[in-house]
């Protein structure tokens, strides 16, 4: 199987590799996947009082695809909002990689693990927020 | 002799037990019977057919010899797929109209599995004994499982995955005592260690050419002939091999499985201590360079040539991907078609998250000490690169327990 230039670079030079500390008010943090299922993602994001995105570290077990799909997303999401992050389609994520088909789930599980760091941030902020509505 | 700097384009080679590269000196014996001794074995009128007829015979006696065969109970085939199907569904057309019952296990070759499933259908019933961690079989499961319509017990000799190799001998010795025929499929273990039909009571038995250093497109399958094994064949036509299997013989795959056989069996003794060897040196040098990896299979029970190894919080194909100057094999999910982990590894009990992150390391013939270091660095480099990238690593050096976390299984 031939890998993209992009993807290849990605997995040799993975981008924001690293960890934030969880228990920061400002910090969120996506765990998504399983050992079991051969991948895991881990997606850190910190985030500014007026909502931006002002950093993002990943860890990632897994195939050259999913840590080249976490490492290219750390990219994307600095400097958005919360919101703008999470309009990042799975799709975006294997056009730019060249995803082969059977990889297509690493871009799934990428854009799974945006929405849970946002989630978890939203929920740390203001926990009433995601219950009523 | 300075060590080979080896590229992505130009890797070094360690997937012995996918196939092996032909002996240049197996080569040398083919090459005049694709050219001038063209002739068809089975022509009885002339010198071509004489002259290929003798070399067949030659070959013949060479491959029964390494396994304590007579050259009359040889029969070539295609390779050791074919062999597997002709010795299972050929008992089992012959003999199921009294005995519908075979015993297999479930670490076998997909072409043993497979075939025994297609019998299924059939109507015939299928044992698949469990193995133990170890990825050997219990001789009790075996006596336990046999009964009066049990015709053949089908074990491989070798795991391909793993290396292990079964207690040939003893469970012979109790197919014989209950007169049920024992077929081993031999593919990784011909040439790898002694083998020995007569002592081990063997009744059937794969061969692989490709496997020992010798062409593709070739293999056999010994048929013993007292007391005699009879089956149905696969193919039908013009009777050659016994009437086992029709269809003329490839000559110059047929030589060179012989010289490969007769190569094998000289330079056993001394290559498997070499390889012993390196297995060690392997094993060791990245065990000191990198903690927490396990070998996945007995460690005594094992041909010196595998090494199968997981390589815990990293992902198999993940790691293969950064040691593409290596050819190697790896059990994890994203490696095979079917995105499941290996049924091998899963079959001896290992858990799916180590079996995503094993490596299958194969050693042979023309691997030399220089390559060992080699791979030795390259995938302790890799592996300690991806470590630090793996959340799970994070997680074990902090003392969280991976089991206590509730997964997204998806």
């Amino acid at each position: 199987m031939a890998y993209s230039k992009e993807l290849i670079d990605h997995y040799e030079n993975p981008r924001n590799v690293g960890a934030m500390d969880e228990t920061e008010a400002d910090i969120g943090t996506g765990l998504v996947g399983a050992p079991a299922c051969g991948d895991v993602m881990k997606l850190q994001i910190k985030v500014s009082v007026d909502g931006i995105i002002e950093d993002a570290k990943f860890k990632t077990f897994g195939c050259g695809s999913a840590i080249a799909s976490s490492s290219l997303v750390t990219e994307w999401i600095k400097g958005k909002t919360l919101n703008e992050a999470s309009e990042i389609k799975n799709t975006d994520i294997a056009e730019e990689l060249a995803l082969p088909p059977v990889k297509i789930h690493c871009s799934i599980l990428a854009e799974d693990a945006i929405k849970a760091a946002v989630d978890d941030y939203k929920q740390k902020t203001d926990p009433h927020k995601d219950a009523a509505e | 002799m300075t060590a080979q700097t080896w590229t992505q384009n130009n890797p070094l080679y360690l997937d012995y037990q996918a196939t092996t590269p032909t002996d240049p000196r197996v080569v040398e014996t083919m090459t005049p019977y694709w050219t001038e001794k063209f002739g068809n074995p089975h022509s009885r009128n002339h010198h071509f057919g004489w002259e290929a007829e003798d070399a067949v015979a030659i070959a013949r006696e060479r491959v029964a010899s390494i396994i304590g065969a007579s050259s009359k109970e040889v029969i070539f085939t295609s390779g050791a797929t074919e062999s597997n199907n002709l010795a299972i569904k050929g008992i089992a057309k012959f003999y199921g109209d009294q005995k519908n019952h075979i015993i297999t296990c479930v670490t076998e070759h997909k072409c043993v599995l497979e075939t025994c499933r297609s019998l299924q259908q059939d109507g015939f019933d299928v044992t698949y004994l469990h193995v133990k961690e170890n990825g050997l079989i219990d001789l009790d499961d075996l006596k336990a499982a046999i009964t009066e319509k049990t015709a053949l017990v089908s074990i491989m000799a070798v795991n391909n995955e793993i290396g292990v190799i079964q207690p040939l001998a003893e469970i012979g010795k109790i197919c014989r005592d209950n007169k049920v025929f024992f077929h081993t499929d031999a593919a990784q273990a011909v040439g790898k260690i002694p083998l020995d039909v007569e002592t081990m009571n063997i009744d059937l038995m794969s061969i692989s050419a490709h496997k020992m250093y010798g062409p593709m497109g070739v293999g056999a399958l010994f048929v013993r002939r007292r007391p005699r094994v009879r089956l149905v064949p696969l193919i039908h036509g013009g009777g050659q091999e016994r009437g086992m299997r029709s269809g003329t013989l490839p000559t110059p795959l047929v030589v060179g499985f012989g010289m490969a056989c007769e190569l094998a069996e000289k330079e056993m003794g001394a290559e498997a201590e070499r390889l012993r060897g390196f297995q060690h040196r392997l094993y060791e040098g990245l065990r000191q360079r990198i903690p927490e990896i396990f070998i996945n299979g007995d460690k005594e029970n094992r041909v010196p040539g595998n090494l199968n190894i997981s390589f815990a919080y990293v992902e198999g194909e993940g790691l293969m991907m950064g040691i593409k100057d290596l050819g190697v094999s790896s059990g994890s999910a994203c490696t095979s078609a079917s995105l499941e982990p290996s049924y091998v590894l899963r079959a001896l009990g290992v858990e799916e998250e180590l079996a995503h992150t094993s490596l299958r390391l194969g050693l042979g013939r023309f691997t030399t000490e220089e390559d060992i270091d080699y791979a030795i660095e390259r995938i302790s480099v890799e592996v300690n690169r991806l470590r630090e990238l793996s959340p799970l690593w994070d997680m074990a050096q902090a003392g969280v327990d991976l089991k206590s976390i509730k997964w997204a299984e998806h």
